[in-house]
């Protein structure tokens, strides 16, 4: 019997969700013996026409990680989708947009006068920005790049998506997880989150020093206070958004005294990561006097940077709003 | 189309003192714009963020979020919870290309009915002169979705 077909596929990301597939160490020993990798452009030279040659539905699973922005990108997710029986979003920006995702606070226009003129570190006089299609001379030759759409989106706003494996990137011990289950044919529901659905507090090694009241007078950044390495960071008045961000990363960055930034995105309940963690932070001000709130609140130097870091795109209000008042259209 | 547009204002009322107030002010038959719709909820601190957002996210034009006033809170400090939240939340509408204006916070208690009467009239002006929220799908699939529907000439 022939093993199952995997594939991995990369859009709109840094490659740290590749990284944390060769961060299975030996494990991916034990994928590799259990399934043939076919397609994975990171690691193996096969290519889109190999995808395309493929029956639909050949491919037992197709983790994708990274946002979709570029023509490119969906017309791989909607290949991809068509040849898998499984699609599994892997990773922040794959699975809620993801870093990438702030990119929705600008759009196409403003995000390519920056890059390509205004950038201090840029000098192009002439202006010149990558245009869909040049011609080469005289002889009918043109090149061809993808169009950039104006907005980031998820996965599943693209395509429909089976499953989602969450974090920035996803842990070992989730990817293994998952991996089992696929093999041994123990999924939970479609559409599940592959990952606990309790708050990284429960799992955190500072857990016992959160105090049962938490009342903050003042928010820091990581980098203006001497941070203790054992007491609750939110105790310590350092923004740290495990309350609201899901478990199951063993809270590595909570444990090198960095507080939780909430790539796991949010728990099954949670419609919106960022007005979530938003809510439980402001709930923990310790003042009543308007003044003095948004006085503690300024201190929040960039709040959609802060609470929807990973997670803008998915976010009920998806991106910046471009068009307000007016005639409606 | 453009003439026909009248704001959709979503109103989020506290039952123990905006709610009453806005009960009043019909018993004494107090007119006021009609843009409101009002959610009645158990205190203004029961209201999540992500109820403004839902709303706006709907369709609403705005939002306007009725609480007892401060130390009048049927709960103690569930009011100062809303405020800390609005607070917040406004930063980040406003960074988000939202109007500030959009989402206001009032503090009305269950005798001031010709206050609900104000507010309400206040906030629907104010979102006139805004003008409708113009808030992009986010779904590729759902944008195909809609303009099947226009296609076939439903209206959302």
């Amino acid at each position: 019997m022939s093993k199952p077909k995997v594939a991995f596929y990369w859009c709109a990301s840094c490659g740290g969700c590749e990284e944390a597939i060769v961060d299975l160490a030996e494990d991916v020993l034990k994928v590799v013996e259990a399934v043939d990798i076919v397609f994975w452009p990171v690691a193996l030279d096969f290519k889109r026409a190999d995808v395309e040659a493929m029956r639909d539905g050949e491919l037992a699973a197709c983790f994708v990680n990274g946002a979709i922005r570029t023509s490119e990108q969906e017309e791989m997710a909607e290949l991809l989708r068509k040849r898998s029986q499984l699609l599994i979003a892997f990773g922040s920006c794959s699975h809620l947009g993801g870093v990438p995702g702030l990119a929705n606070l600008w759009d196409r226009q403003a995000i390519f006068d920056y890059v390509y003129k205004e950038a201090p570190s840029v000098t192009n006089p002439e202006g010149v920005v990558p245009q869909e299609q040049t011609k080469l001379g005289s002889n009918g030759y043109a090149l061809t790049l993808p169009s950039f759409r104006d907005s980031v989106r998820t996965l599943d706003q693209t395509v429909e998506v089976d499953y989602y494996l969450p974090g920035c990137p996803p842990p070992v011990k989730l990817i293994v997880n998952a991996v089992m289950a696929i093999l041994e044919n123990k999924l939970p529901p479609k559409g599940t989150v592959l990952a606990p659905d309790k708050a990284l507090c429960e799992e955190c090694p500072r857990k016992p020093t959160k105090p049962d009241k938490l009342a903050l007078k003042e928010l820091k950044r990581p980098h203006q206070t001497h941070i203790d390495s054992e007491k609750c960071l939110l105790a310590q008045g350092l923004l740290c958004l495990g309350p609201a961000t899901r478990s199951g990363c063993s809270a590595p960055c909570v444990s090198a005294n960095m507080p939780c930034t909430g790539c796991l995105g949010p728990t099954s309940r949670v419609k919106d990561y960022g007005a979530k963690a938003l809510s439980a932070i402001a709930s923990l001000i310790d003042s009543e006097d308007g003044r003095e709130i948004a006085a503690i609140m300024e201190q929040i130097v960039d709040p959609v940077g802060t609470f929807y870091r990973y997670s803008l795109p998915a976010s009920l209000l998806h991106r910046r709003v471009r068009r307000s008042g007016g005639a409606q259209a | 189309m453009s003439n026909d547009w009248e704001p959709k204002i979503v109103a989020f009322f506290c039952t123990w003192c905006t709610y009453t107030a806005a009960d009043l002010a019909g018993i004494s038959r107090m007119t006021y714009a009609p843009n409101g719709r009002i959610v009645r909820v158990m205190c203004s601190g029961r209201i999540d963020p992500q109820f403004v957002l839902k709303a706006f996210a709907d369709g609403a034009d705005g939002v306007l979020i009725g609480g007892c006033h401060p130390g009048d809170c049927h709960y103690q400090a569930g009011n100062y919870k809303a405020l800390r939240r609005y607070t917040l939340l406004k930063r980040v509408l406003t960074e988000m290309g939202i109007e500030p204006e959009r989402l206001r916070l009032e503090w009305i208690s269950a005798s001031e009915g010709d206050r609900v009467q104000k507010v309400m009239n206040e906030m629907a002006e104010q979102v006139r002169r805004l003008g409708p929220l113009h808030l992009e799908k986010a779904s590729r699939r759902a944008q195909v979705k809609e303009k099947e529907r226009e296609a076939v000439g439903v209206r959302s």
